[in-house]
């Protein structure tokens, strides 16, 4: 005789919950290493490697350090609470 | 002291980036968790609302021609009311979900107006390009919202909402005032810098 069940039945909602809750926490880090990745690429893009002669916006509004920081804030902020939340809602 | 054009682009593209990030994790973990805390609930529907009053000084300051006013000023209204009807709806003072049909309704708007103030064709610069394409992505893009309105626990049209915003953002990031595509640049468009 064979058993089909599981001998600790799979507790899906729970493998779920894990699953966002991985996911809600890499987020801010994949968006960190998106714009990591992008200066590698074209570092160019990045004008604090390269300040000298460049004009305040330039220095201002530098978009690979604009992703980095939506990324940190994100980690820093959001994820934290969200994944609190998503645990508690059992 | 008046930024170019591509940083004003770049600046927007951030925020497209935080609504989309707001957007993708409510779509993970469901609207009845994110809405759990009151600020996060207000969160992205003010940064909408946020970037529409942004717009105006855009309105305002690049007067390339009427053409673009009217755009710029269009795109500002719609995110206003899109983001002022989403905080309302947050806020209990709205209670209707036809409501959330406005950010159909802005996505569509801003998608014709990028449209019709890009008056190259796609391959004449990167900037020509990117109006084509991103007007493209608003107009299909409001499927999600506006199906969204009557499917509001679907996870495949909540990632698909977020997903417009995060490819909105990447093509505003790369966004140049002179600089190629895909190797072509009309000698119309000037000599391409950075």
């Amino acid at each position: 005789m064979v058993r089909a069940e599981p001998a600790v039945p799979l507790d899906q909602p729970r493998v779920r919950r894990l699953v966002r809750t991985r996911v809600v926490a890499a987020i801010g880090p994949v968006t960190v290493l998106a714009a990591v990745i992008w200066t590698i690429f074209q570092p160019y893009r990045l004008t604090l490697l390269h300040p000298r002669g460049q004009g305040f916006w330039w220095l201002a509004v530098e978009p690979p350090l604009l992703i980095v920081l939506v990324g940190l804030l994100f980690s820093a902020f959001v994820a934290p609470g969200l994944i609190e939340d998503l645990e508690d809602d059992r | 002291m008046q930024p170019a054009a591509e940083f004003v682009h770049w600046l927007f593209a951030t925020g497209f980036l935080i609504l989309g990030l707001c957007l993708l994790s409510e779509a993970i973990v469901g609207a009845d968790v994110w809405n759990r805390r009151s600020w996060r609930a207000y969160l992205w529907p003010g940064t909408a609302f946020l970037m529409g009053i942004g717009m105006w000084p855009v309105m305002i300051l690049f007067t390339n021609s009427t053409l673009h006013m009217v755009a710029h000023s269009a795109w500002a209204q719609v995110l206003m009311l899109a983001g002022g009807a989403e905080l309302a709806l947050v806020r209990g003072r709205l209670s209707s979900r036809y409501w959330h049909l406005t950010i159909a309704l802005a996505l569509v708007v801003s998608g014709t107006a990028s449209l019709v103030h890009e008056q190259n064709p796609w391959y004449f610069s990167r900037s020509a390009f990117i109006h084509h394409a991103m007007g493209w992505l608003l107009i299909t893009g409001a499927l999600f919202p506006l199906a969204r309105t009557f499917r509001p626990r679907s996870f495949v049209l909540s990632a698909g909402f977020a997903a417009t915003f995060l490819v909105v953002s990447v093509l505003l990031y790369s966004h140049r005032d002179v600089a190629d595509i895909f190797g072509h640049l009309s000698p119309a468009a000037g000599a391409p810098h950075r």
